[in-house]
Order: structure tokens, then C-alpha cells, then sequence
């Protein structure tokens, strides 16, 4: 079976409930097929910000080893709970721990995302049209930090171009823009003033990056909603890049013209490029990128292997970079 | 009571490898335990370093001479964390590849840096004994004037490696410089109160 890329939903119409939970179980039920017996063949619950809220499991259509190339894997997943306690989200502080320590302070109900710039159709998506517009799916994505760590993680979301495609994006859309949430009295991070980031943190890909299918809007991991410190309620996904450009608690998406500047570019261009693929060829200056530790690891294993080019993604995104220097380009 | 301090202090200078070693085995290091124990076993290597430039200006301020008894200890466990840092930087990062020790210290300014503040405490640790120290002499006190170094070099390996928030690495730098900024203005006292001295001799 080969798992449809396309919604089938016109970009105008706003699914109701009742047809997407029949649309939902018609898919669980052609995906079960594949994968009898899956734990991910989540249970039927209504979405909305009250299933956020609550904890529950979204419904999804599961990864499985049928889904298109770079899907899916079957290397080990790392454990839900570590996943939850080991974070970058410098908004929260610059420890591993401080995200699941202090992002339940943030507020995720009520969401939107305003999505505007180089579109023929700006507006705002409320996350219960986020929820309940999309067809959600399970990603299961290798995730690779510039930090030489890396874990993998079943992501729940869409594909960023579903929601680029509706809002119907002009000739001039070279790039697309993300803007983090700023929220200075919840978000300890932002108020530290010795912190060099221009809040709120930005991110950028190039439009031919965002339209491509392994780009995931995810909503949630291991079948349940996002948790905070892992970017509630939508954050990107862009598995062949660098962790830091996979934005987290997106609040704006701008399609620009010109090429957008990033946070970390920001602050280091020598260190951190716009593209931020993953590239062991590529040195940074602070770690060596030749190697990774995948999480978790014990004190007796390190865990220890070879990174890949682009993640191990290069069949799906190599073609992007035809005739770029990444040397230069990085 | 004089004779159970250093038995103490030397407990207490075991205190944070045990405790970071018994998380370590109760898996209460996160997932990445190796990089936890090294980044915590590095910041008391700092804190200790700290501790071992205070005694000083602590034994000034008290009038409390035999303090300066509890020094060498406290550098040397400076030295056995700084050490036991790198090994395991060695093991988790590097899977103990000596080419790539070579690569990180001669390509991260920041590795340079902590290397060669251990490098420098490395001979000072060798001739920490009362016996080195009454075969050297008046060198004795000339090397280990090597401190000072190793206490730039600290701080650089600090602050090099943040990534946005310099908080943390602040606080460190700042301590470190009003420690030798101490001894400076003790070092142009001293001076200048040996010229008066010339002055008054002439
Ligand atoms: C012997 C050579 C050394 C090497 C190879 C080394 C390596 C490292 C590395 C790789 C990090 C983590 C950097 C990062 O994650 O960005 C680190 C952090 C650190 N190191 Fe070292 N280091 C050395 C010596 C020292 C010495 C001599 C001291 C202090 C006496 C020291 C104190 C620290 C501190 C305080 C941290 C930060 C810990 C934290 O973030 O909580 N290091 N070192």
C-alpha cells in the first residue's frame, strides 16, 4: 500500500467534524490492513484544543514500512519520556532540562497561526482548524542536533506545503519565514538579558525545502498531542537539517521575496548558515559533526555512529542542493 | 579538631563525584549521562579551581594562617576533576580516537584553551609534594605562579563555548578576574612598599 500524499480536501473547504472522523476511519481502517495489530492505530477520539488539553491521542495514520522512502524507519525510537526531558528550547533556558522544567507556563489555548507576506489568500489558522483541517500522519524521523546528538522520534503531523497551498502562495513566495511565539512574562528565556538572541526566534527555508514532502508540520509525537517543551501546540519538522531549524510553538509563517535571516545566523553567521543541512564533510567550529550520539545512551555505550549526509535523506533532498557548495553553503 | 579538617575536606571534596557517579548508575542523568557527568564533573573542576585561589585572600582577610594548609588539596582535586572531565570527554566524544583529541584541540579554540589550562596544572600537580617544593625553592613558587594562567584559560574555555546566553560563563569570568585582580593589587603594594623601603635605605 502506498500512503496518498495528498489530502483531497479543497484548499476553501473546512472539513467538519463528523465527515473527517468518517474520512479517519476509513483510513485507519485501509492502514490497519497493513499494520494489524499497531498500537498506532490510535483510537478514536474528537479532536480540538479540548484533546490538547486533556492529553489525549490523536487519531493519525500510521508510519509503517510501507509509507513512502524516509517516512519511516526502523531504528529504535527514542523513549516518549526522554524525548519530553531532553530539549533545546532556549526560550525556556538553555539547559536540557529546563524546557520540561518551565514550558508549562506557556499558554497554548487558545493558538493561531497567521500566515501572510507573498500569498494571494492571508489569513489565520485557529488550531482547532489546524486539528481538524489536516490529515494528520505519523512521521517516524531520524533527529540530528548541531550538538553531535540525535535521536528518533514518531512525529504527528501534515505536510507544511498542505498549509502553504492553501493560502495560496504568489509568484513572489521565495521563502518562507517562521516566527516563534513571543511571550516575555511565561518564556524565562526571553527575559534573560544576557541572552544574545533577537527575540522572538525566526527561521527560514527556501520554498522548494518547504514544499518538499518529508517537511512536517507536526502537531504531536508518539500518537499524543505535542508537549510544551517540545513546541505546542505546531512546530516544524525538517528531518535532513539541523535540529535548530525545526521551529518550535510556531505563531506566524511569512512567505517572502527575499531570503529571510535567522536567529543563529543572527548571532554567529561564521558558525550557523541558512541551509543547515546535515553534513559530517562540514566541520562547526565547536563540534565536530563527523559523529553523533544517539539518544539514549548509557555510560558504558555511547551509543556512537557515523552521521549521515543530509541525515540519511540525501534520496529525497539531495537534488535541492544540485550545484551548491555546501562548503559555502552551509 | 584541627587534625579531622583535612580528613573533612577531603570527604567533602568526594561529595560531588559520588553523588553525580550514584545518579549516574540510578540512571538520573537523562538520556545523555555521559555528556551530563562530564559537563557537571567540568564545572566542579572550575568550582574547585575557585576555591583554591580563595584560600588566599581568605587567609588574608582572616588572619587564619593554616588555611593555607587546605590549598594543596583542594588544587589537586581541581586537577582530578579536570582529568576525570577529559577522560570522559575522551570516551563520549571521541571513543577514545587520539587523532581526534589531536583535531578538537588544534581546531576549537575553546578545547585549546581547557587543554592547556590542564596542561599547565599537570606539572603543577606533579610537584604539589613538600618534598618538590623544598627541592625547587624559589621555582617552586615561579611555576606555580602557573595558576594564574590556567585561571585565564579557564574562563576563555568557559565563555568560548556559549552558545547565546553568557549568564552562567559571566558569572564564572567575573569571580575569576577579581581573584587576580586581588592579587594584583597585592603584587603593587608589595612593590611599591619595596621601593619606599629602596628610598628609605638610600
Ligand atoms: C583537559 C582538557 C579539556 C577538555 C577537552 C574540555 C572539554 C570540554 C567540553 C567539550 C565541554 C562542553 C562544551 C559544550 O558542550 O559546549 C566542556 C565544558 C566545561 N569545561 Fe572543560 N575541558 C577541558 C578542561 C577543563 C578544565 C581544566 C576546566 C576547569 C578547571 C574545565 C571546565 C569546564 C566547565 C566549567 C564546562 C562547562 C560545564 C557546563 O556547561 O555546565 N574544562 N569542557
Amino acid at each position: 500500500m502506498r500512503t496518498p500524499f495528498k489530502s483531497g480536501i479543497p484548499s476553501s473547504e473546512i472539513t467538519s467534524e463528523s465527515a473527517w472522523l468518517k474520512r479517519r476511519q476509513l483510513m485507519t481502517a485501509v492502514a490497519g490492513g497493513a499494520l494489524v495489530g499497531s498500537a498506532l492505530a490510535s483510537a478514536l477520539v474528537s479532536p480540538g484544543a479540548s484533546a490538547l488539553a486533556a492529553g489525549q491521542s490523536l487519531r493519525h495514520r500510521p508510519a509503517t514500512a510501507n509509507s513512502p522512502a524516509g517516512f519511516y524507519t526502523t531504528e529504535s525510537l527514542t523513549p516518549y519520556e526522554d524525548v519530553k526531558r531532553y530539549n533545546n528550547f532556549y526560550e525556556f533556558g538553555t539547559d536540557k532540562g529546563d524546557p520540561a522544567r518551565h514550558a508549562h507556563k506557556m499558554s497554548i489555548d487558545p493558538w493561531s497561526v497567521r500566515v501572510d507576506g507573498a500569498v494571494d489568500k492571508p489569513g489565520v489558522l485557529n488550531l482547532e482548524d489546524i486539528l481538524t483541517g489536516f490529515d494528520l500522519e505519523e512521521r517516524v524521523y531520524r533527529l540530528r542536533c548541531v550538538e553531535a546528538w540525535s535521536m528518533v522520534v514518531p512525529w504527528m503531523g501534515f505536510p507544511l506545503s498542505d498549509l502553504l497551498k492553501r493560502f495560496q502562495p504568489t509568484s513572489k513566495a521565495k521563502y518562507v519565514q517562521f516566527y516563534t511565539l513571543l511571550d516575555r512574562e511565561h518564556m524565562r528565556g526571553q527575559r534573560s538579558f544576557t541572552s544574545s538572541i533577537d527575540w522572538p526566534y525566526v527561521e527560514g527555508l527556501r520554498m522548494d525545502e518547504a514544499m518538499n514532502p518529508l517537511t512536517l508540520m507536526a502537531v504531536g509525537l508518539y500518537g499524543k498531542p505535542m508537549p510544551n517543551q517540545n513546541g505546542a501546540p505546531i512546530r516544524l519538522v525538517v528531518p535532513w537539517k539541523y535540529g535548530f531549524k525545526s521551529i518550535k510553538s510556531i505563531f506566524r509563517i511569512r512567505l517572502t521575496q527575499r531570503r529571510p535571516k535567522t536567529s543563529w545566523e543572527l548571532i554567529a553567521p561564521q558558525e550557523y548558515g541558512f541551509y543547515a543541512n546535515v553534513n559530517p564533510q562540514v566541520d562547526h567550529p565547536r563540534w565536530s559533526q563527523k559523529t553523533e550520539r544517539r539518544l539514549p545512551s548509557t555510560l558504558f555505550s555511547p551509543n556512537r555512529r557515523d552521521t549521515l549526509m543530509f541525515n540519511g535523506y540525501g534520496e529525497q533532498v539531495a537534488h535541492l542542493y544540485k550545484g551548491m557548495d555546501l562548503t559555502r553553503d552551509y | 579538631m584541627q587534625r579531622a579538617v583535612k580528613p573533612l575536606l577531603f570527604l567533602v571534596c568526594l561529595l560531588p563525584l559520588a553523588s553525580l557517579v550514584w545518579a549516574a548508575v540510578n540512571y538520573q542523568l537523562g538520556p545523555d549521562p555521559g555528556e551530563k557527568l562530564m559537563l557537571e564533573i567540568g564545572a566542579w573542576a572550575a568550582r574547585l579551581l575557585i576555591a583554591t585561589l580563595l584560600v588566599s585572600p581568605l587567609r588574608t582577610w582572616s588572619g587564619w594562617v593554616s588555611l593555607l594548609r587546605l590549598r594543596r588539596m583542594l588544587g589537586l582535586f581541581c586537577f582530578f576533576y579536570a582529568s576525570v572531565h577529559l577522560s570522559l570527554f575522551a570516551h563520549f566524544y571521541l571513543g577514545w580516537v587520539a587523532e581526534r583529541l589531536l583535531e578538537e584541540i588544534v581546531e576549537r579554540p575553546y578545547i585549546s584553551a581547557g587543554f592547556t589550562a590542564w596542561l599547565i596544572m599537570l606539572p603543577l600537580a606533579l610537584t604539589s609534594n613538600r618534598a618538590m617544593q623544598r627541592r625547587l625553592r624559589r621555582n617552586w613558587q615561579r611555576l606555580h605562579r602557573g595558576v594564574y594562567a590556567a585561571a585565564v584559560l579557564v574562563s576563555l574555555h568557559i565563555l568560548w563555548q556559549v552558545r547565546s546566553d553568557f549568564g552562567e560563563a559571566l558569572v564564572y569570568a567575573l569571580i575569576f578576574a577579581l581573584l587576580l585582580a586581588w592579587r594584583l593589587m597585592r603584587y603593587r603594594k608589595k612593590q611599591s612598599s619595596a621601593s619606599n623601603a629602596k628610598l628609605l635605605d638610600a
